[in-house]
Order: structure tokens, then C-alpha cells, then sequence
């Protein structure tokens, strides 16, 4: 076992900005060799703090120290001087650069005048197999995978010489399978001496990998507990401050008529590839079907085609009986169709709008608010200020400005835009991307009653929990087709995770798979 | 405590302290000039307001700074650059000679056809570049800039072809019936060219206001100008609106052009290059914020500034340069807001270090 | 606010301080002191067109003629600078209400405003460059452009070795149209088989199409052109440069102004020069001597020594090409060669 001491500390740290405390007098201890998790709902303080740790911003008050000695970290590079490496969520690599370029930018090994590249690529190789990384130096960087780019992230921090490695939401964006071999990964470094910091809000994580776990409520340590002496639902209500349920309480789906189907839907994009391959489907009165897959196999041309976003090549998508596939956006909402896009910054709202802008996004131009072209701010504000009481949106009012609100807000925003159509069919694709546990679970209940009532919802999520949890029938999509159909009773998180990836499973567990070569 | 909160406001305070350290950058240079800043924006205020003649003449400068103002902004709110607006106001003024020049009316009449007939002009001229962005996806400012040149050359080319004046290098006159000079305010002004296109002015102020943030197409114009990609989702014509929103855009620049003509003029020059007052709209648009009342405040600052140059010529021997200086320093601070935030910045934070009790509106990093 | 004051209040401090402490009231554009005996007591402005006083053209020849006549004199004198259209008649009407004894529009394109304000304003007292305004109160000056112009399309003819010159003008108008066909006139005086190309950029101020016309003109064969196009010109210049500098022997004639001054000599032939600033101020001291030409036209030729060729014309030009010169400018001057004007 290591030598247990501890390597970093914060004592008292504060950190203000104009009169919202973002961090408030915390203390903090990563030992030797530990995995020390921090948990937090967004915008509890956690990000505040490690910017603060790696030098991006200075603490009011409070002091940081580092092997026990204090020091004052004003600028990254500092940060790294002390043998601190971040791995970020968004990476920041530069596509078109091998993996070696993107390792050593910044800090190119020289021989003479030029760049010691083989040296560099040699040194990598060696630390890559130290840690079971398995990269390719000579890679070029676009054509890896989202897994092995996180690798080159964490090579990067190794390079530099870092003992303390902070990993801030390192499995948002990978498969199960990936998030299995990062975990392993990270096991390897803390027995090479070194200390790792896991940035997160999924619990399942915590209490697999993690030594300790601190945990962050509104700018405050709440408590710092050993996994080994807490459970999930502890840590859960630590994080929210009150007690929650993560299974969403739900009856069997009672399906009805067909509201939605797709038949032979071909998607191509601008380079002539079907994205969406010759998909067929149909969704039910009164259920969520999941759509399952990774990030980028047809899943958002499959709903853009759907909402008339995106041109579609053939294929037929009906509404209940009438035809929708040659219908423009507007008149699919109008036909009954509301779309929670997957981007809600990009897509669902315009941040510098208000609220009540924001709430009238479909409906600006109709009779019940327009009168001789004006529109009647009254009704609009009558509107929002039932939205907001009904569906809970935090917010100082119908005219405070979305761009200025959680997350989470901003999502009950379009939820309520969206579901208040009254549509027959609710496409939600990924409703909670970056919402924390208390949103989450507004979001699930939201969809569930809304099935409840007889809508159909059609269920795009990249979080295989999600899926499972809501979902009365699962479709997987993997390379702009259909490779699967299953229902979460018959299926496991691993089974979906290895049609993912593209595997098809003959006959174990699921019945309804297409028969595809791979 | 009321003052207070508006100086936090940062939309109000940049624009304040911007055109404060332009008048000081401008004062700094005329010392290194030799020349007496003190004097020189004394006989730049008794310049402007002197005489009835001058106010009259300084809003003359105003309007089409205002109007420039607006184009430049309601086309930014669609999220367009609109550098056209010289073209536009070439169009305009060619339409209102046209008129002008080639049909007999009854006064009021021909005066209003006129101005309706280059505004259209000036309005179509816009949309071309609305259509262009919207449909094709080609960049609005290369168009615009284009544009500039073919409404130039061709504005030569028809003046030279059906309105020239032998001899000149201007078109002929209007006839008296297409004016819309005020005469009576104008002999009352000392001659002053007063003309019915201030009242428009008023009216399109009103007009930019309303629509923008009344109705349902200002909505849409927010929206595509705000988050395209929303407009997308929403199912809202972003290319339709483009155009239709270029096209008030263009009848603004329009009418500018038709008020040189009709009501200060009375003829068109063949030019060798564009007004200038486009440009000079882009930052009237830009101190202003791109609403109504902070147009039509820079519109009257940069009036100022501008008529009252020569004051500071004539009354202190400051070249016309050194008021170029002050408004360019005073578009740098504007359009440059990060130095003056940053000031504000460290400013409000030593503020709070020392005061705790201090209130301030937003923190701008959320943790 | 009180903190914003803090910051506020030593800033306007420092600034009124500087501003008590180190301002003189020297200008440049009003030089106030009398340098010279006589009365000084007259007041003479000037209002340029939309070019600067410092134009190496027309604008800076009156502005010389009339801080000339502020050196030998004592007078006060003083410009404007209009920067746009409308503030031409503000600017004009300026010098009048402060009681100025004559104001000058240096360009034709004052021609409007002039016309305008001497109506409004019969007391007072006007002039105009390059333009005609029949008003009792308004001096016209105009230039024989056509008579210069035609000695240096002499020089022109007599200088070609390829038989062919150009000529480059920058808009169609009749003040430019006199200078074309002076010059015509002049090459075909002494070489009638030369050919002429003549080429209107449309444009006073593009330097870039003034390149491009010169190029086109040299590449057709020419090697020599005169050019009446302004700023424009500026572009002539600089392609005939590049082509001495890559051995090609190409001449430029400068207009207005002794432009070899502004471009050496490698490239520059002669100029044909206006003298404006003569002309501004002989007009100005007629004025001093209760002669004011108002409601003339006083149209300055070779004989009134208003237009002429550079004086710096014989490093470039032989003496022979010289002395023809001369015999020509004599017969203009005795009107025995009627130089046409269009």
C-alpha cells in the first residue's frame, strides 16, 4: 500500500463573485494515492473550486497547500509546476495533430532548431504502456475514438509531469464498455502514487472507483465520507439536501393506438452518407420508446427529419393517419408534434431572451396573442406565469432574462413550452443532458405522466440508465439503422452497451433484432 | 440611491465613459497640437447651438446620422452587417430625382411620391443583399460593399443619361413642386435647411421601436438575429425574414438619400465615392446600442461632434481631424467594451473589498 | 457613487490642469501675427471642396496664394475643410457672417452653394475657382487649361519615340474635356501621324484605376501620358515608375502642379501646371484696390500667366523640344493658334 499523506489541501476557501458566493470557506484533502470523489449538483461549486486548484481563479480568502507546503497558484502553469494536470470535459486537442503533436504542444522536447519528435513519441509510448493506456502516438488525433482522445487527455497531464490529476465529468461522453476501461485506467494510476480528483454527479461511479468522497451543496463542504461506510441514497441526499428517489415511480404502459410512424426513413447528409439508413418504427399512444446508441449514429437526423429540420432522401413519417414527411417544421408542430431538442442552448431557447419570449417560441405569430400584429404582452405574461407556477421554474420572474438561469431551469423552460402544445407525440432527445439528480428527476416524472395521459413519446439518450429507466420499448440504432428492438425487462445496460458498439446478439434476450451483417 | 443603479447598469455606463475618454483622447491631442482644448470645445458647443441657423443646420447632421443609425441596427438585430447603407442612400436619392426630375405633381404630392418612390429604391436595393445572405448563404458585407459600387457607377450613369446639368457635375434641379423643405421654419432658421424629413425621422425612431419589440415580425427579426439555429427549430423562415428585415433596412438608408435630394439639395452630384454616412451609421448604431433612444442620443452626439468641428476650425484653428479622433477614440472604447469593463471590473471590485455592504447586479462567472 | 466620483473628479482635475498649463493659441490655419507692412485690417477665407488644403493639387495652390498674400500683406486668412456635401454652404456662410471681405469656393464643385449664398448674401463678397458664377458679388476665376495643355502636347509630340501618347482624365466633364483637347491639338501641331489614346477612369481619387488605365496605355504602345484625373494620377505615377525601374524609358505629364516635386524625375516629363494660387491672389489684392472683378469672369491663359509648363520642365525635356515651346506659346499669346476647348 502508499505511503498515506496528504497532497493537497484547501483550507478555507472562499471565492466571491460580485455578491454570489461561489465557494465558501472549504476544506478540502486529497491523500496520496486516493481517488477522491466531489460530488455536487450543477452550479454547487465544484467547477469554481478546481479552477481555483489549477489557477484559473484566485480565492477571496483561504489558502491552498501543496505536500503540506503553501502555495499560491496564480496561473495554470504554476498549477502544473506543482504537479497538477486537469482532464477536461471538453477536450482540447487539435483534430488534424497526432496525438504526439497534441501531447508535447507547448512544451516541444528540441534537438537543435527542430522538434525531437521521436524521442517524444518514444517517451509516450513508454508512459502509454506504464498505465495500460494502449494509444497510438503517430495517430492522427480526428481519427480516434472519443475514448482514446480522453487517453490522450490524461497522457497530456502525465507528460507534464502530474502527480494530481483532476477529472472533471470524465464519462458524460463515453460508451459503458469506455467507462469500464477509464475506471480500470484510473485504478492503475492511483497504484503508480498517483491522486486523482473525479468531478461528477453519477453515483453508480462513486461507489465503484472511489476511495472518499466529498461532498458540495450551494458553495458549501457538506461532508466528506468513506464509500466504503455510505450508500447511493446517502449520497444523493446529501448532494440534494432532501431525499430522492432514482427509480422513477411508473405503472406498465398501457400502449394505444399508433400515433407515430416511420416507414422506411433514408436520411443522407451533405457528403451523400445515410446518416439514417432505411429505418422503420412506430410509436404508441400511452408509451416511451428509448432510442439507444452512441453520439453520432443517425440519432439526431432521425429526429431532425422527423420535425421537418432536415431534408429528407425517401421514406414515409405519419402522424396518426395523415402524411407528415413533405410538412415544414411549423406545420408538424401544428399537426402535434413538440420536440424537445438535445441541444437546448443551441436549438430550444435564445438565451437572451426572457422567459416569456422564450415561452411563445411556437406560438408568436397566433391569434390568441397577436392582435393587428402586436403581440399582447398580457396574455403572454398570464401564460408564462402559469408555465412557471405549474411546471416550477425557478426564476425571478416571466421577464428574467434565460441566459442567467440553472440548467435545469432552462430545461423546465422548453418542457413546458413544449408539452403546454398539448401534442400527441413528444420527442425528447437527451432531457436531461447536464441536469442534476433534483432536475432529473422532474424531467423523468414529467414524461411518465405525460405517457400516463396518452401521449406518445419518442426517448433519445446517450445515459443507458435513462433509457432503462423510462423506456417501454427500446430501439438501438448503430450506424443509421435499427441494429436492435428490446424491452428494459429483457435487456442489461451491458447487452444494450454491446449493440452499441455495434455487436449484434443473436437471439438471447431480444427477439425483435433485424438480422444485420456486421 | 437610484443614480447608482443606473451607473451599474454597464449597457448605460460604457457609452458614458467612452465618449468621456474620447473628449479627453481628443484634448490630449489638441495639446500636442498646440492647440487650446477649452477653447476649442467652447466654440465647438456655441458652434452647434450659436445661432437658430445652426441648430437648424445641426439637425440637418442629425437626421440622416439617426436614420443611418437605425438601418445599420435593424439589420444587426437580424444579425446582419449591413455596410450598404451608402449604396441604399444612393438608390434613394437617385428614386427621389427620378421623381423629382421627370414627373409634373402637384406640390404635396410629388413630394410624397418621391420620397415613397426612393425609399422603395433604397428598400429593394437592401433586400438584394437580405436575399443573397438568406438563400444563397452569401456574406452580407461583401454584397453590401458591391452593391456600394454598382449603385454609385449606375447612379452616374443615369444621371449623365436623363438628368444632367451641362456644364456640372451634377444631376439637374428637382422641380419646386417635389421640395419638401419647410420654407417658412427655414427663413425663420436664418436658411437653415429644414425639411419635412425630420418629422419622418421621429416617425422611424417610433416605428424602429415598436416593431422591434412590439410585434410579432420584430420577434421574428430577434430570434433569427439572436439564435439562428433556433429559428431553425422553431420552424421560422430565417431567409424570409433576412429579406423582408434588409428591405426596411435599405428603406431607412432610402430615405436619407430622398431627403439630400428633395430637402437639401435639390439635385444629385456625380460623386467620386459614397457618402461616408453608412459608416458613420454603423457607429451611431454601436454607441447606441441598437435601440431607438440610444440611436437618436448618438445620432445627436455625433451631430454635434461633427457640425460642431468646424466650429472648433473656424473659432480655435483645430483641424476637422482632431474631431475625427475624438469620435473614433469614442467608437474604439464602444466597440473595444472589454478595456472599459475591465476598468469598471477592477474598480467595482477594490469597491467591494472595501465596502462588503456593496450591491451589484450580476455575476457575469457563475461558478 | 461616491467611489465613482473619487475616480472621476482627479481625472477632470488633471485634465483642466493640462489643459490651463501647457495650451498656447498658436494655429496653423489662421496666422494672425502681420508680418508685413499695409493694412491688415481685410479678412479672406477659403472653403476647399471635399479634398483636404493639403492636396498637392488646386486646394493647396489657393491656400499658398492666399498665405502669400497674408505674407506680403498682413492680411487675415483662413480655411475650412468641408467633410461632407451639406456642410458646404455652413462652412461658406461662416466666413460670411463673420464679416469676411472675400471668401473663396476653390473648386468647381462649389459652383451651387456659391450661386446660392451670393444670392441670399448680396453684401457680401465671393469667389470661385474653375467655375462660372454670374452673380455682381461673385469673382469667376477660370483657367485656359487648353492653352497649357496644348504646350504640353507639343512636348508630348516632339518627345515620343513610339509615335503614340496617352492621355488619362478622371471624369467626361467640360473643365477636363479642355485639357484633352488642348493636348490633341498640341501633338498634332508638331507630329500629326502620332496616335493618341485617350482614357477616363470616371473617377478623381482611385489610385488603383489610374494604374491600371496607364498600364493599359503603356501596353497599347504609348510612351508618354498626361493625365487631368486628380489623386488618380497618383496611380500613372507609380506604374510608370515601375517600368523605368524595369528599364522601360515611359513618361508621365503631371497636372496642376509641378508634380515632379511629388514624384521625381525619373518618370516625370513636365507638368502642366494652373496657377491658382496666382490667380487667387491677384483677384484678392484687386480687391484691396476697390477693383473686385465681382460678376466677371477673369479667364487666365498663357497670356495672363495663369496656366504654364512646370518650371523644372528642362531637366527632362531638350532644349530644341524647348524652344518650340516657346514659339507656340508665343502664338497663343498673339492669338495667332485658337486652341480649342472641346
Amino acid at each position: 500500500m502508499v505511503d498515506k499523506h496528504t497532497v493537497l489541501e484547501l483550507k478555507g476557501i472562499t471565492k466571491r463573485f460580485s455578491d454570489f458566493v461561489a465557494n465558501e470557506s472549504i476544506n478540502f484533502q486529497l491523500e496520496k494515492g486516493e481517488i477522491h470523489a466531489l460530488l455536487g449538483e450543477n452550479g454547487a461549486g465544484k467547477s469554481t473550486m478546481m479552477n481555483i486548484v489549477f489557477g484559473l481563479y484566485q480565492p477571496d480568502e483561504g489558502e491552498i497547500y501543496i505536500n503540506n507546503d503553501r502555495v499560491t497558484i496564480d496561473n495554470p502553469n504554476v498549477a502544473i509546476e506543482h504537479g497538477i494536470g486537469m482532464v477536461h470535459q471538453h477536450f482540447k486537442l487539435v483534430e488534424p495533430f497526432t496525438v504526439t503533436e497534441n501531447i508535447i504542444l507547448g512544451m516541444e522536447p528540441k534537438k537543435g532548431m527542430s522538434i525531437n519528435y521521436k524521442q517524444a513519441s518514444k517517451d509516450i509510448k513508454a508512459l502509454s504502456d506504464r498505465y495500460g493506456l494502449d494509444i497510438d502516438p503517430y495517430a492522427k488525433v480526428a481519427d480516434i475514438s472519443v475514448g482514446m482522445q480522453q487517453r490522450v487527455e490524461i497522457v497530456k497531464t502525465l507528460y507534464r509531469g502530474a502527480d494530481i490529476l483532476i477529472f472533471d465529468e470524465p464519462t458524460a461522453v463515453l460508451t459503458p464498455q469506455e467507462i469500464d476501461e477509464l475506471l480500470n485506467i484510473m485504478k492503475k494510476l492511483v497504484a503508480e502514487c498517483k491522486s486523482i480528483i473525479l468531478i461528477t454527479h453519477k453515483l453508480k461511479e462513486i461507489m465503484k472507483i472511489a476511495d472518499r468522497c466529498t461532498i458540495i451543496r450551494r458553495g458549501k463542504v457538506i461532508d466528506t465520507v468513506k464509500i466504503s461506510e455510505t450508500n447511493t441514497q446517502e449520497l444523493a441526499e446529501k448532494m440534494v439536501g432532501e431525499a430522492v428517489s432514482f427509480k422513477t415511480e411508473k405503472t406498465p404502459s398501457q400502449p394505444k393506438d399508433i400515433l407515430l410512424s416511420v416507414k422506411n426513413l433514408v436520411v443522407k447528409d451533405a457528403n451523400n452518407k445515410n446518416m439514417v439508413d432505411d429505418i422503420s418504427f412506430s410509436v404508441r399512444s400511452g408509451e416511451v420508446v428509448g432510442v439507444a446508441g452512441v453520439d453520432g449514429n443517425g440519432q439526431s437526423e432521425l429526429i431532425e427529419a422527423i420535425t421537418g429540420m432536415r431534408p429528407k432522401e425517401s421514406g414515409e413519417i405519419l402522424l396518426k393517419d395523415q402524411h407528415i414527411e413533405s410538412l415544414d417544421t411549423r406545420s408538424i408542430y401544428n399537426a402535434g408534434i413538440s420536440h424537445i431538442p438535445g441541444d437546448r442552448h443551441k436549438h430550444g431557447l435564445v438565451l437572451d431572451f426572457s422567459v416569456k419570449e422564450n415561452m411563445i417560441l411556437h406560438n408568436y405569430y397566433k391569434d390568441e396573442i397577436v392582435k393587428n400584429g402586436f403581440i399582447n404582452e398580457e396574455t403572454v405574461e398570464k401564460i408564462s406565469l402559469r408555465l412557471i407556477e405549474q411546471y416550477d421554474i425557478r426564476t425571478p420572474g416571466p421577464q428574467a432574462l434565460v441566459r442567467s438561469m440553472s440548467g435545469g431551469n432552462q430545461q423546465k423552460v422548453i418542457i413546458a413550452r413544449e408539452i403546454d402544445m398539448n401534442p400527441r407525440v413528444l420527442i425528447a432527445s437527451q432531457p436531461t443532458r447536464g441536469l442534476d439528480v433534483g432536475a432529473v428527476e422532474f424531467v423523468h416524472k414529467e414524461i411518465i405522466h405525460q405517457r400516463d395521459q396518452g401521449m406518445g413519446i419518442l426517448l433519445v439518450s446517450f445515459e443507458l440508465d435513462e433509457i432503462l429507466n423510462l423506456s417501454d420499448r427500446i430501439i438501438v440504432l448503430f450506424d443509421g439503422q435499427i441494429i436492435g428492438e428490446t424491452t428494459p425487462d429483457k435487456t442489461s445496460d451491458r447487452e444494450l452497451g454491446l449493440m452499441m458498439a455495434g455487436n449484434y446478439i443473436r437471439g438471447e434476450s431480444s427477439e425483435n433484432q433485424k438480422n444485420i451483417p456486421i | 440611491m437610484k443614480i447608482r443603479k443606473i451607473f451599474q447598469y454597464d449597457s448605460l455606463l460604457v457609452p458614458i465613459i467612452a465618449i468621456a475618454l474620447g473628449l479627453i483622447i481628443g484634448a490630449l491631442f489638441m495639446l500636442l497640437g498646440g492647440y487650446n482644448p477649452t477653447v476649442a470645445y467652447v466654440s465647438m458647443i456655441e458652434k452647434v447651438i450659436g445661432s437658430s441657423y445652426d441648430v437648424g443646420e445641426l439637425l440637418r447632421t442629425i437626421a440622416p446620422l439617426i436614420l443611418s443609425g437605425l438601418a445599420v441596427a435593424i439589420a444587426f438585430k437580424v444579425g446582419l452587417f449591413n455596410i450598404g447603407v451608402d449604396g441604399q442612400i444612393i438608390m434613394g436619392s437617385l428614386g427621389a430625382l427620378i421623381v423629382g426630375t421627370q414627373l409634373s405633381l402637384p406640390s404635396i404630392i410629388h413630394g410624397i411620391v418621391a420620397v415613397l418612390f426612393g425609399a422603395l429604391l433604397g428598400g429593394l436595393w437592401g433586400a438584394i443583399a437580405g436575399y443573397l445572405k438568406g438563400s444563397k448563404g452569401i456574406n452580407e458585407v461583401i454584397t453590401t460593399i458591391m452593391l456600394n459600387y454598382i449603385a454609385l457607377y449606375s447612379s452616374h450613369m443615369m444621371i449623365r443619361a436623363f438628368m444632367p446639368q451641362e456644364g456640372t457635375q451634377r444631376s439637374e434641379l428637382i422641380k419646386e413642386s417635389a421640395s419638401i423643405k419647410i420654407n417658412f421654419l427655414s427663413d425663420m432658421m436664418g436658411g437653415a435647411r429644414i425639411h419635412w424629413g425630420f418629422l419622418i425621422v421621429i416617425l422611424v425612431l417610433v416605428f424602429y421601436h415598436y416593431y422591434l419589440n412590439k410585434t410579432k415580425w420584430g420577434y421574428e427579426i430577434r430570434v433569427t438575429g439572436l439564435n439562428i439555429q433556433a429559428t431553425k427549430y422553431a420552424g421560422i423562415n430565417s431567409s424570409k425574414i433576412m429579406v423582408r428585415t434588409m428591405f426596411i433596412s435599405g428603406l431607412f438608408g432610402g430615405l436619407i438619400g430622398t431627403f439630400n435630394v428633395l430637402g437639401v439639395f435639390n439635385y444629385m452630384a456625380i460623386s467620386a465615392s459614397t457618402s461616408g454616412i453608412g459608416f458613420d451609421g454603423i457607429a451611431v448604431a454601436l454607441l447606441g446600442g441598437n435601440t431607438a433612444i440610444g440611436i437618436l442620443l448618438a445620432g445627436i452626439l455625433f451631430g454635434i461632434l461633427t457640425y460642431g468641428a468646424q466650429g472648433m476650425s473656424f473659432g480655435a484653428g483645430v483641424p476637422n481631424e482632431i474631431g475625427d479622433v475624438v469620435i473614433s477614440a469614442i467608437i474604439f472604447f464602444v466597440s473595444a467594451p472589454g478595456i472599459i469593463k475591465h476598468l469598471l471590473y477592477r474598480f467595482r471590485n477594490k469597491q467591494k473589498r472595501t465596502e462588503n455592504t456593496d450591491e451589484t447586479t450580476k455575476s457575469k462567472k457563475g461558478a | 457613487m461616491r467611489k465613482l466620483m473619487k475616480l472621476v473628479v482627479p481625472m477632470v482635475l488633471i485634465v483642466s490642469l493640462l489643459l490651463a498649463g501647457c495650451s498656447n493659441d498658436s494655429n496653423t490655419n489662421t496666422n494672425e501675427e502681420s508680418n508685413a507692412d499695409g493694412n491688415n485690417d481685410l479678412k479672406f477665407g477659403m472653403v476647399t471642396d471635399l479634398g483636404s488644403v493639403n492636396d498637392k493639387s488646386f486646394n493647396q495652390s489657393a491656400w499658398e496664394g492666399l498665405q502669400q498674400l497674408q505674407e506680403d500683406k498682413g492680411y487675415e486668412v483662413r480655411y475650412l475643410e468641408p467633410k461632407s456635401d451639406g456642410e458646404v454652404v455652413p462652412n461658406l456662410l461662416e466666413f460670411v457672417n463673420a464679416g469676411y471681405d472675400l471668401t473663396w469656393g476653390t473648386a468647381a464643385t462649389l459652383q451651387d452653394a456659391i450661386t446660392e449664398i451670393a444670392s441670399s448674401h448680396l453684401d457680401t463678397k465671393l469667389g470661385i475657382v474653375d467655375a462660372v458664377v454670374d452673380m455682381p458679388n461673385v469673382a469667376s476665376v477660370t483657367f485656359k487649361e487648353e492653352e497649357g495643355s496644348f504646350l504640353v502636347g507639343v512636348i508630348a509630340g516632339l518627345t515620343t519615340e513610339s509615335n503614340k501618347v496617352g492621355f488619362v482624365g478622371g471624369m467626361e466633364i467640360p473643365v477636363i474635356k479642355r485639357f484633352e483637347s488642348g493636348f490633341k491639338a498640341g501633338v498634332e501641331a508638331v507630329n500629326p501621324d502620332a496616335e493618341i489614346i485617350i482614357n477616363y477612369t470616371g473617377d478623381f481619387s482611385r489610385v488603383d484605376m489610374g494604374k491600371s488605365a496607364a498600364s493599359t496605355i503603356y501596353d497599347a504602345g504609348a510612351d508618354i501620358i498626361f493625365h487631368a484625373s486628380g489623386l488618380t494620377g497618383n496611380g500613372i505615377f507609380n506604374e510608370a515608375q515601375e517600368r523605368f525601374e524595369s528599364g522601360d524609358r515611359v513618361w508621365v505629364i503631371g497636372v496642376d502642379m509641378d508634380q515632379s516635386l511629388t514624384f521625381g524625375d525619373d518618370v516625370t516629363l513636365t507638368s502642366m501646371i494652373k496657377k491658382v494660387d496666382e490667380a487667387v491672389y491677384q483677384v484678392s489684392e484687386q480687391l484691396e484696390q476697390g477693383e473686385f472683378p465681382g460678376g466677371e469672369e477673369t479667364s487666365l491663359g498663357l497670356k495672363e500667366d495663369g496656366v504654364d509648363i512646370a518650371p523644372t520642365s528642362d531637366k527632362n525635356v531638350s532644349p530644341e523640344v524647348l524652344d518650340v515651346v516657346e514659339e507656340y506659346r508665343q502664338k497663343i499669346i498673339d492669338g495667332e493658334i485658337e486652341v480649342p476647348t472641346n
